[in-house]
């Protein structure tokens, strides 16, 4: 398998690494602390609108490399953040995009929270040959050799959402969204799987982020009279919809399901009367059961103490990104671009928050646990589980091992 | 039928919403003449008493009608005293001071309560129009912004203090000589138009949620408004949200809120390509 020597010494050194670790952890320990440390970049919004699911975005990768460090580090060296605040700014994504691949020279990138933001790094990090992680719940369709994509795509949650809202609720929907890629991209989405369902979209509306006001849509939503209602709509200020769709009394006449909603701590800053009989479904909850979601849950609960907002997929897919760089990086033997690439699409699985995680390597997406769940009384009530769920959307449009140049964003066509 | 006045009470709490967040804004701008670009930030500061003082098990009314207001027009004393009462006549360089004091306040509330949104609790129920169901607090909105104009008309033309601030603002060397003291009459307006401000907050608080970086979503409107109504501040602001709120509601409610925004702005430049002094730079020049 291995083509050089180098790499074949480099796994011996590894195997010898991880070998002393079971007799002597300290040792390896200060060893690894005395080696000079892996870089690696991590560009996400502390402050501003995205700041909310920023932080704890920032906190799960901080544990991830604590886990790893207190495992030995990579390769006897330790793993050492920089981080930079974007401050919720696409200039400041490009800025210190070029500042970790030109200035720092990290191993990898992660982060980059709104699909917007990927898209403004993407090219940058294509350009200088920086490996890049995308942690985030997003549209799907992203086929480029140098991301990697650990957070699910509407194949793995809205595919679940909507056949449980036409088996349980009734045929019509109506579709608000974010007025951006990621919520035009979805409600194409929500639209396909609706008509495949045998359902009817009756209307779909796009409402720009900074839109607090929701009354006309209310009442556009009661003329149309549909069964249920379909929501990606993102950020502090779409929060207001639910609160004024609860106090118009809509919440008990027409149910609601969202593929972003609980990402943001919503459950527990508003109240249940307004949130509660939502639906969602993501790749991991707090309530999911497993080892794996349970020392996840505690780790950051140790680590950063009571404050920390209720995690979400953001934060578990986070950490899972460390965790593939991680395992790519120990197969490869290297920190080296190409290598780790090649590591990670020999299809390497991992033991996250949601039990076992998959790269698909055509795709660079994850093969993953779904799980569609109920807002009850603050909590987020599993409703079904969806085992190794494929990004089956990426998948029909992208190869990456046929066509490695390929470098796009495939959107969904429904028209 | 029903639909009818689903949307004729829409269109009413969309003018009720427009008229109370540009009130605050109207007494400090339209009278003071400061740009005041922390508008917005007073009523987030407005918003998050109302959230602190729910919080610690204060009745929301008093909360969002007393508390937030009381607050927020200390705030303005303050920032009054520290701050505007050194730019007077000094338009430009209120804005560019009055920009980094909303920065400020969004920086300190963020290391205070952090990003995320808050909420507070909506304290009445819904009811029905017909088959059609609306939120009762929209009643509340359109009640209380009456009651803030309805108010700050009778201070203005019935009160001895409303005499004096009027003839402090058209012209305060003449109202020295008559032996006022003009940088009091400034203080209290400007914290009285703070005070406006954290009202319109409050009230907003439960539809809108807490959040440092929710001003943003209110001052553009409320400038426009402001601008359109001109001169007079009571009838400008209620003639301007009338006509900016109806217009608002409406073509949201008939396309998306998108085209309802872009035709806000729209009518607003149109209006002000026509009435470059506003509403009452035109008509009704004698009023309030």
């Amino acid at each position: 398998m291995s083509q050089s020597p180098g790499t074949r010494r480099g796994f011996l050194k590894l195997g010898a690494a991880l070998g002393g670790t079971a007799l002597s952890t300290p040792f390896i320990a200060r060893h690894a602390l005395a080696a000079e440390p892996i870089k690696v970049g991590v560009l996400l919004d502390q402050s501003g609108p995205l700041g909310l699911s920023g932080q704890p975005m920032l906190q799960a990768t901080q544990y991830a490399a604590k886990v790893i460090n207190d495992q030995g580090g990579l390769l006897g060296r330790p793993v050492q953040l920089v981080t930079y605040d974007t401050q919720s700014s696409m200039q400041l994504y490009t800025q210190y995009a070029q500042q970790l691949a030109l200035k720092d020279k990290v191993a990898v990138v992660q982060g980059g929270i709104t699909s917007a933001s990927r898209e403004a790094i993407r090219p940058i990090f294509d350009r200088f040959k920086t490996l890049y992680f995308y942690n985030t719940q997003y549209e799907g369709g992203v086929c480029d050799r140098d991301i990697f994509c650990t957070g699910t795509t509407p194949a793995q949650t809205v595919s679940h959402i909507v056949p449980y809202a036409l088996k349980n609720w009734g045929k019509k929907t109506y579709i608000i969204a974010a007025d951006y890629n990621y919520g035009h991209i979805t409600a194409k989405w929500m639209t396909k799987y609706t008509r495949e369902g045998g359902g009817q979209v009756l209307e779909t509306d796009f409402f720009p982020l900074d839109v607090t006001d929701f009354s006309a849509t209310i009442s556009k939503i009661q003329q149309a009279s549909p069964d249920f209602v379909l929501s990606p709509l993102v950020g502090a200020n779409h929060l207001g919809f639910y609160r004024q769709w609860a106090a118009a009394g809509m919440k008990s006449k027409i149910p609601v399901a969202s593929s972003v909603f609980g990402l943001s701590n919503e459950l527990k800053s508003m109240a249940p009367s307004v949130t509660d009989g939502i639906i969602s479904a993501f790749g991991w909850y707090p309530t999911v059961p497993g080892a794996g979601s349970t020392s996840f849950s505690d780790g950051m609960a140790k680590m950063f103490g009571p404050n920390l907002p209720m995690l979400s997929e953001l934060d578990s897919a986070s950490y899972e990104g460390m965790m593939f760089w991680a395992e790519g990086v120990k197969k490869a033997g290297t920190v080296e671009r190409l290598a780790v690439i090649k590591a990670l699409e020999s299809g390497i699985t991992i033991d996250g928050p949601s039990g076992k995680a998959t790269m698909d390597p055509a795709t660079h997406h994850v093969i993953h646990n779904a799980y569609l769940a109920k807002a009850v009384a603050g909590e987020w009530a599993i409703q079904d589980t969806y085992p190794a769920s494929p990004p089956a959307d990426t998948a029909a449009v992208c190869d990456l091992i046929k066509n490695p140049r390929m470098d796009k964003q495939f959107i969904v066509n429904v028209d | 039928m029903d639909l009818y006045g689903l949307v004729g009470f829409n269109i009413l709490v969309g003018i009720g919403t427009i008229a109370l967040i540009t009130v605050g804004l109207g007494v400090i701008y339209g009278m003071m003449k400061i740009i005041n670009l922390a508008h917005g930030e007073f009523m987030m500061l407005g918003a998050y008493a109302t959230y602190v003082a729910n919080t610690h098990g204060i009745n929301i009314w008093i909360a969002m009608l007393i508390i937030a207001p009381i607050f927020v027009g200390l705030v303005g004393l303050v920032v009054e005293r520290c701050l505007i009462r050194f730019l007077y006549g000094r338009m430009i360089d209120t804005m560019l001071a009055t920009w980094g004091l909303s920065l400020g306040l969004i920086g300190l509330m963020t290391s205070i309560f952090g990003n995320d949104p808050r909420g507070v609790p909506t304290p009445v129920g819904s009811f029905s129009i017909g088959h059609y169901a609306a939120s009762l607090y929209g009643f509340v909105i359109v009640v209380v912004a009456i009651l803030a104009l309805a108010g700050f008309y009778a201070m203005l033309s019935l009160t001895r203090y409303g005499l004096i601030v009027r003839a402090t603002m058209q012209n305060p060397n003449m109202a020295a000589a008559l032996g006022v003291a003009p940088p009091t009459i400034y203080m209290a307006t400007f914290a009285l138009g703070a005070a406006l401000a954290g009202l319109a907050g409050g009230v907003l608080a439960p539809i809108s949620g807490v959040s440092p970086v929710m001003g943003a979503a209110f001052i553009a409107k409320a400038f426009i408004t402001v601008l359109g109504g001109g001169a007079a501040i009571v009838t400008g602001t209620s003639l301007a949200s009338g006509l900016f709120g109806f217009i608002d509601t409406f073509v949201s409610f008939k396309s998306t809120p998108v085209i309802g925004e872009v035709a806000l702005l729209l009518a607003a430049v149109v209006m002000i390509r026509i009435l470059p002094q506003g509403i009452t730079g035109r008509f009704l020049r004698r009023s309030l």
